[in-house]
């Protein structure tokens, strides 16, 4: 009878013992991180000022920058206008979704303990449209005294209430049922909204559609106010509870025993969450997926402490948001295309692969 | 710390799951709260982690009612391993043990050198000194549990309270937490579902059967083979251990 003889298994690869963390940047790196990305969020903001349908030099955008942050006479009135009224606002708002996006982001993943959480994915952003849109489609008639950040805000946060009850069993949610109710309400909310859109004037509906596909184009200085407030005070917010997000990581009951009043956390973070995204939706309609790439490459960098994770994904979502629109302008010179198409051709694959290495064993 | 709980009610979706339940965990003991399956004990504890307020009763740490605390100075004097030794994020060991240093820290605060040692000791105590820059993850689950201790330790708190922290561990490290907790010196409630456990460890034993306490003792007293019987349905065989000369219980099927 023969026997097979089944060769020993290779050794094992040396341990990871001797590496100093594990995470890529950690200590003090982690401030020179987001020093970088600071300066790359200028560097990337003042090229896509000077792209466009007339390329400019970067050394006239940065005069022109210059003269207004100075207060001094600007040299070139035509080249002011396009730098300072045209093309500044529309880079500053795309950095200013950027950041929003990724912090409500990782508002949700804390809030869901799930990396998968995301506003376009948890139907908050279609819930967000849909108000914002019943504002601009039936005006002041129907929502008196209700901005479109307001109505945007009050969907989304109904929006993701639903989507919260819907994907809990026995106090505990699911990751099946996160995804499939988020998508349920994004759908609804999506239907609402197509319903909302026949009900429109023929000649508003290309405009409309645009914006819900999300864009940053005709971006104006007087559409900066509210959402840098808003994204500002949100995300300070955030920072102060980094250290009770971190402790809501290891369940509920672990993060009471560890001071954290949980309920009073959860609904911050909820109404946080809703608030970024209506801002972020009300500005420049839907953008999907920001939320879940950026977050998760901060993680990937820096690890799971929300007191890192945070800054360096804000600045991250502002410097890849701000890239995403240059890619958005000149692709397809000299037609525009909606920043939402880029980004959600980068999220689908992104996303589908953070499923499928999760399905596969959770790492 | 002296923890007491009288007279605690505790419901689920209106429906009772513990009901008037009385225990009293003196400064220093090993309190076990055994009982079969679905009978209270992960309910009971969640009114001392403050994530279930008790709809009647009393929840006191030596004397003062938990449940009116702020949740920082309950932190102070409790501190939890739960069940599931779960953590989502990719936090390295030294990060979750400094979790523990959370109470201790004002919000703008941040974590000083007096905390990386109270880290480090506390680490050092569950023998884990080695695994601080490892991924939490990468752990074993009995590392993972000595993880948790060592982050309940961080905390400083002087009563810790565990839920079956033995779940899913094989033999050595089952015997490996218990040993440790003991040492510890704390005052400790454990949700104990090994007989064998309580009988070896714990200087006192509450029973809980459907919510209620069904008795209460030193384990010897209450763990009768008739009383082993009748609330947990198994034969029980008590004597000496053979090899430490700790109460032993020995069980078998009824049929």
């Amino acid at each position: 009878m023969a026997e097979t003889v089944t060769a020993p298994p290779p050794a094992a690869p040396a341990g990871l013992a001797g590496r100093r963390g594990p995470h890529l940047v950690s200590g003090a790196m982690t401030w020179v991180l987001v020093a970088g990305l600071g300066v790359a969020l200028v560097a990337v903001g003042i090229a896509a000022i000077s792209i466009g349908s007339v390329n400019l030099p970067v050394g006239s955008v940065w005069r022109v920058i210059f003269a207004h942050l100075t207060g001094s006479a600007s040299p070139d009135p035509l080249r002011d206008q396009i730098v300072w009224d045209l093309r500044a606002p529309r880079v500053l708002v795309a950095a200013l979704v950027g950041a929003g996006l990724s912090a409500a982001g990782v508002a949700l993943q804390a809030l869901v303990r799930n990396p998968l959480a995301d506003p376009y994915i948890l139907g908050i952003s279609s819930g967000a449209s849909l108000g914002a849109v019943l504002v601009v489609s039936y005006g002041t008639a129907t929502f008196a005294g209700v901005g479109v950040t307001g109505a945007a805000f009050g969907t989304a946060l109904v929006s993701v209430i639903v989507v919260y009850v819907l994907a809990q069993r026995g106090g505990r949610l699911l990751d099946s049922r996160l995804v499939l109710a988020g998508v349920a309400v994004g759908y609804l909310c999506s239907a609402a909204t197509s319903y909302v859109q026949l009900q429109v004037d023929p000649t508003e509906l290309h405009g409309l559609m645009f914006w819900l596909m999300g864009s940053v184009a005709g971006a104006t200085w007087s559409d900066l106010g509210v959402p840098a407030a808003v994204i500002a005070v949100c995300t300070l917010l955030l920072l102060l509870q980094g250290r009770n997000m971190n402790a809501l990581m290891a369940g509920d009951d672990a993060a009471a025993g560890l001071g954290t009043s949980v309920q009073a956390l959860r609904i911050g973070l909820l109404v946080v969450a809703s608030l970024l995204t209506a801002t972020s939706v009300s500005v420049v309609g839907g953008i999907g997926f920001v939320g879940l790439m950026v977050p998760h490459t901060a993680r990937f960098l820096v690890g799971g402490d929300h007191r890192r994770v945070l800054p360096v994904a804000t600045l991250l979502g502002a410097v890849f948001l701000v890239a995403v629109d240059i890619a958005a302008r000149t692709a397809d010179r000299p037609n525009e295309l909606p920043i939402g198409i880029f980004t959600t051709g980068l999220g689908v694959p992104f996303f589908l692969w953070l499923l499928r290495r999760r399905a596969g064993g959770e790492g | 710390m002296r923890l007491v709980i009288a007279g605690v009610t505790a419901r689920i979706e209106g429906t009772a799951i513990v009901s008037g339940v009385d225990l009293v965990a003196e400064p220093g003991s090993f309190v076990g709260l055994i009982g079969p399956n679905g009978s209270g004990k992960s309910t009971l504890l969640r009114t001392v982690y403050r994530s279930l307020r008790p709809s009647d009763g009393v929840v006191s740490l030596d004397g003062d009612d938990l449940w009116r605390m702020r949740a920082r100075q309950a932190a102070l004097r409790r501190a939890v391993v739960t069940q599931h030794g779960e953590l989502s994020g990719e936090f390295s060991v030294a990060e979750v043990v400094a979790m523990g240093r959370a109470p201790h820290k004002g919000i703008l605060e941040r974590e000083n050198s007096a905390d990386r040692a109270v880290v480090e000791q506390s680490l050092e105590r569950v023998g884990l000194a080695h695994a601080a820059e490892r991924l939490f993850s990468t752990l074993s689950g009995g590392e993972r549990q000595r993880a948790l201790v060592a982050r309940a330790l961080a905390q400083e708190a002087p009563l810790l309270i565990l839920d079956e922290p033995t779940n899913h561990l094989d033999v050595r490290a089952q015997l490996g937490l218990l040993d440790l907790v003991r040492s510890l010196g704390m005052t400790l409630l454990a949700a104990l579902h090994d007989l064998d456990h309580a009988a070896a460890y714990c200087d006192h034993v509450i029973v809980l059967e459907k919510g209620r306490v069904r008795a209460s003792g030193p384990p010897l007293e209450v763990l009768t083979p008739g009383f082993v019987a009748e609330v947990f349905g198994v034969r029980a065989h008590i004597g000496e251990h053979p090899i430490t000369g700790r109460p032993h219980i020995a069980v078998a099927s009824l049929t």
